[in-house]
């Protein structure tokens, strides 16, 4: 028994560090997100106009919905070169449980595209003049949201594994998903904003990060399953 | 003792079946639909009083709210198919999800456009960010979800799987997002009609809602079954039920 457990955290182990070579050797794709998000919070004052008053008051939802959106963009990623090159297939065939594979796959996308977002993130918060208080709510909301995306996320990139282009579709299916998370992610930014409590909206995103760091890998491996038809 | 029940629900699943099935009650759904339809809605334009506080505006519920309802029952039941086609891979229950889609979308759909037409004398506004609202939009781009990711596969039955799995998720994501925006913004009054307990609405507005509820789960019927069963004849093409069926349509 014991044994088994630690084959599986050993296979872990490699998922992990074979998705985070891959993402190391292309490090470029890795800084497109970041600029990508940088370029949307640049255009937003180009936009609405330079006062300061108005940007701080907004400073919060667009660094969320920001990030959010560069999330969107790189998740279609996830497991395309897996699919192209087979690899993908050998998992499901692995004697591995395929959940925990996946969940560990998901991790190291989310360490390649949603952390380098996070430690940008005062920079753009600074850029539309959010208060340097209100900053670390804003950190470590994302810390909770982004993690609740990526998979919620994967579940619907692995659904969308058989098509060819999924780019839109994916905003489609996931905007309903994800607006849980940007309320209470917003809600805890607005209310520190105000000086009011904010751990409450963040119990919450806690909580569901928790349901999903259970349930979405499953869920993951069944819509892959069903959409590699295995 | 009552063996027969689960012996017809599992000789109906078999498409032929329920082929003929659906086309002898086709027919009387449409015919009710219509008949229930034009008497609630006699009741609700002609006999039913004016409202003292909204006046004639008002009277827009009786599409209002049984479109509402068949959004979410709607939701309910291509769940609950997607359900039974996941677990059981029966392929009647597949179709039956996905031509609930288009349908549920529609009710959505009119949902939204008459809220929006009853919003602006009530409360001065197309639309407003309010819980209620909100939910029924969110619900519009779950089943849009559901239709998109269906078209997107090669494979109908591939897809008509995925797009299953992709209304389960959703279901268990609806009562969480109504939670999630109450908690956010709520103007949207309250339930009127209870299942439970008395209705706080008078008897003569309150019957022509509820036969036009019914005249809109006749109409889905009729409008799922003649659906299903086009499904039924596309993916069935080359079975020998469905060249018996295309040669005495040729014959006549």
């Amino acid at each position: 028994m014991s044994e088994h457990a630690a084959s599986l955290s050993r296979a872990c182990a490699a998922m992990l560090r074979r998705d985070l070579l891959l993402a190391w050797r292309r490090r470029g794709d890795i800084a497109m997100p970041v600029l990508y998000a940088l370029i949307v919070t640049t255009l937003f004052p180009f936009a609405l106009g330079p006062e300061d008053t108005l940007l701080l008051r907004i400073a919060g939802g667009v660094v969320l919905v920001t990030v959010l959106l560069a999330m969107l963009l790189a998740l279609d990623a996830m497991f395309a070169s897996d699919i192209e090159d087979g690899s993908l297939e050998q998992l499901v065939l692995s004697p591995q449980p395929l959940a925990p594979m996946l969940g560990m796959k998901i991790l190291a996308h989310w360490i390649t595209t949603a952390l380098p977002l996070i430690v940008i993130s005062p920079l753009m918060a600074a850029m539309l003049h959010l208060p340097a208080a209100v900053i670390p709510v804003l950190m470590l909301a994302l810390l909770l949201a982004t993690p609740l995306l990526s998979l919620l996320g994967a579940v619907l990139v692995a659904l969308t594994a058989g098509t060819r282009r999924s780019g839109m579709l994916l905003a489609l299916m996931l905007l309903p998903l994800c607006v849980p998370a940007v309320i209470f992610a917003a809600g805890a930014v607005a209310a520190a904003q105000q000086g009011l409590p904010w751990l409450a909206p963040i119990s919450w995103l806690a909580a569901g990060l928790v349901l999903a760091v259970v349930l979405a890998p499953l869920a993951c491996a069944a819509a892959l399953r069903i959409a590699l038809d295995a | 003792m009552a063996n027969w029940i689960p012996l017809w629900l599992h000789k109906l699943s078999s498409p032929p079946t329920f082929y003929r099935f659906a086309g002898t009650l086709q027919p009387w759904a449409t015919a009710l639909a219509l008949l229930t339809g034009a008497i609630a809605l006699y009741g609700g334009l002609v006999l039913a009083p004016a409202d003292y506080q909204q006046g004639d505006a008002y009277r827009i519920i009786f599409i209002h709210v049984p479109s509402a309802w068949m959004s979410m029952f709607i939701y309910g039941v291509m769940g609950l198919a997607s359900f039974i086609a996941l677990v059981w891979r029966i392929k009647l229950a597949e179709v039956v999800a996905m031509e609930s889609a288009p349908i549920g979308a529609a009710f959505t759909f009119i949902t939204l456009v008459t809220g929006s037409l009853w919003g602006r004398p009530m409360w001065g506004t197309w639309w407003t960010w309010d819980a209620r609202l909100t939910s029924e939009l969110v619900l519009l781009f779950l089943f849009l979800g559901v239709i998109g990711l269906y078209h997107a596969f090669e494979d109908r039955r591939q897809g008509a799987r995925a797009a299953a799995f992709l209304a389960l998720i959703g279901i268990i994501n609806v009562p969480i997002v109504h939670f999630s925006v109450n908690w956010w913004n709520t103007l949207h009054q309250g339930s009127t009609v209870k299942v439970f307990g008395p209705s706080k609405m008078s008897g003569d507005m309150l019957w022509p809602l509820l036969l036009m509820m019914l005249a809109t789960k006749l109409y889905y019927i009729a409008s799922l079954f003649r659906r299903v069963r086009t499904d039924l004849l596309a993916m069935e093409n080359g079975k020998d039920w469905v060249r018996k069926i295309a040669e005495s349509e040729a014959d006549r």
